[in-house]
């Protein structure tokens, strides 16, 4: 494993990129910081590319990140900040996408 | 096209979708085919988004002939038929499916429905399975072949079926860590069924390839074990498991795939009105059909995972098969050879699956005996205990229980939790699973939103007003 890997797994990543690295890039908004993603990747792989959890259980307040990853388990909702919410495993990406923080209304 | 010929939908762009679109092509008949992915293939075949680069070797493997050939033949039939991705149908009644595509809501109607909906991992919930860096066996996989990205650094892998050793592998050889493969059956379980495993021989020797590849490449593979727990404090930090001798390991990772095989995607069949039986193997409430896929004659035909897991070889053949019955059902001539050819392999592949499913069985008892507090519907956050003690319990029935704890309830409608759950309250009440029944699938069967459900509703309003 290169040492950039070992450097994002320690700052909390949970994916991580093995593969299909020279696409172009594109920058998305999270909780309002600019985050670095790639043309083609889901809103799930980007954010947790950078080590961003996608949102806070309803229920029990933990910190979820997704599971299934193909649409059945809705386990990835996240809110935009135009208010809309989108599925983060089955929506790509676009360069100045902005999405709202889990915790951003507490 | 004449006027008498069918309308013809299928749901699900799959092996299966992709083969019954093709067979009613073949005849004369352009379907409707609806799919909920941006790209043709299904789960199994899914193919990465435009802009990536990987060869179909480096995502398929062994399959990757066969997954060319099933994305080719959708690409060539696209200018035939009427397809439609990334689009959700949520709800089938009376001779209209109700979709949610790009462009908004929209009801289609049909003469007759072929279902391709596939299959998604069967999970049995534990201790810490919410954490982030959980993910299913098929998530993991999805993130790799689709996106190019391991789910952790390191992975574990636990839990049982064919996916398991395959997934390892593919992390492996893309260069990922991987900790430990932890499987819950045990390769001595497979030898009462052996003789049942060699009809399907290359599959089994595909199985055990990757098994021996992991071993030789030094991973840490183990079987006969029972999983503990998912640790970490906002995300997973490790996972603890028994051994066979019942000794506890820790393995810290950061990334746990999860599964136990695959459950099929019943939902729409049963809106449709499809009779509905108990399988013992798959302890799973399944939509009837014949051999060929004939649900409901004339109308609704079921081909593919979602109608029972086969695998993805036995899903082209059902998708052919179903088409041929709706043909004939149609009155369109068919080649009843290619028929009979048709259910002889399907007969062979369904050999070798019943032997497989029982050569990796799924531990079933692991859920009924998970502590109280371990979550078990993760939509919603309902425990092992809410599920066993109180209200719950009197009504020993899976519709009284969602209405009573809500499991089953939320954002998932019980995909997720139903067949856990279904095992907690049958132990509860010492009855078998099947006498708790089923959740019944309701619409949406997937979440839209308030604003797509109130469009909906307009519609149909003034639609009975201008009859």
């Amino acid at each position: 494993m290169s040492q950039r890997t070992e450097q994002q797994a320690s700052a909390g990543c949970r994916l991580v990129r093995l593969a299909e690295t020279d696409r172009s890039g594109v920058t998305i908004f999270h909780g309002g910081k600019a985050l670095d993603a790639l043309a083609g990747d889901t809103l799930l792989t980007a954010l947790l590319c950078n080590g961003v959890a996608l949102r806070r259980n309803e229920f029990d307040g933990g910190l979820r990140s997704g599971f299934c990853n193909m649409g059945a388990c809705q386990d990835c909702w996240v809110l935009l900040e135009d208010g809309s919410r989108i599925r983060a495993c089955t929506t790509e990406v676009w360069d100045g996408m902005r999405v709202r923080a889990p915790d951003a209304n507490e | 096209m004449n006027d008498d010929t069918p309308r013809v939908l299928i749901v699900g762009a799959g092996p299966a979708g992709t083969r019954a679109a093709e067979a009613l092509v073949a005849h004369g008949v352009a379907p409707i085919v609806v799919d909920e992915g941006a790209r043709s293939g299904g789960q199994i075949y899914r193919r990465p988004p435009a802009g990536f680069t990987r060869p179909a070797a480096a995502l398929y493997g062994f399959e990757a002939r066969k997954a060319q050939a099933v994305h080719a033949t959708l690409d060539g039939l696209r200018e035939r038929i009427d397809y439609r991705p990334n689009t959700l149908i949520w709800n089938i009644e009376g001779g209209v499916a109700q979709a949610l595509g790009p462009d908004g809501i929209e009801r289609i109607r049909f003469d007759a429905l072929i279902l391709a909906t596939g299959a998604m991992d069967r999970v049995i919930p534990f201790p810490g399975w919410t954490l982030p860096g959980v993910f299913t066996m098929g998530g993991s996989q999805v993130a790799l072949k689709a996106q190019g990205c391991a789910i952790g650094d390191p992975v574990v892998f636990m839990g049982t079926g064919p996916l398991l050793y395959l997934v390892a592998y593919q992390y492996v050889h893309a260069g990922a860590r991987v900790a430990a493969v932890l499987d819950t059956s045990h390769l001595s379980q497979a030898i009462p069924v052996f003789p049942g495993l060699l009809w399907g021989g290359r599959t089994f020797a595909k199985g055990l390839w990757y098994m021996t590849w992991l071993r030789a490449a030094g991973i840490p593979v183990r079987g006969g074990i029972t999983p503990v727990a998912a640790e970490g404090q906002s995300a997973l930090e490790a996972v603890r498991y028994r051994d066979r001798r019942g000794r506890e390991h820790r393995i810290a990772c950061t990334g746990l795939g999860i599964g136990y095989s695959v459950k099929s995607e019943v939902q729409l069949a049963e809106l449709a009105g499809c009779e509905m039986a108990f399988d013992p193997l798959a302890q799973q409430w399944l939509p009837q059909a014949d051999v060929d896929g004939r649900a409901i004659e004339g109308s609704v035909y079921l081909a593919g995972d979602g109608a029972g897991v086969a695998g993805a070889d036995a899903a082209e053949v059902r998708g052919r098969l179903a088409a041929l019955a709706l043909l004939a059902d149609k009155d369109i001539a068919t080649d009843r050879a290619s028929q009979a050819r048709l259910r002889a392999k399907l007969r062979r592949i369904m050999r070798f699956r019943n032997a497989l499913e029982r050569a990796l069985p799924v531990p079933f008892h692991l859920a009924r005996t998970l502590p109280d507090e371990t979550v078990i519907c993760r939509c919603e956050a309902i425990t092992a205990g809410d599920i066993r003690e109180g209200r719950a319990l009197a009504p020993a029935e899976m519709n009284r229980a969602k209405a009573f704890t809500r499991v089953g309830m939320g954002r998932c409608q019980g995909r997720v939790c139903g067949p856990a759950a279904a095992q907690i309250l049958a132990a509860a009440r010492g009855c078998a699973v099947e006498d708790v029944g089923r959740l019944r699938g309701q619409a949406p069967v997937k979440p839209l939103s308030i604003r797509a459900g109130a469009e909906a509703a307009v519609e149909d309003r003034s639609r009975a007003a201008s009859i």
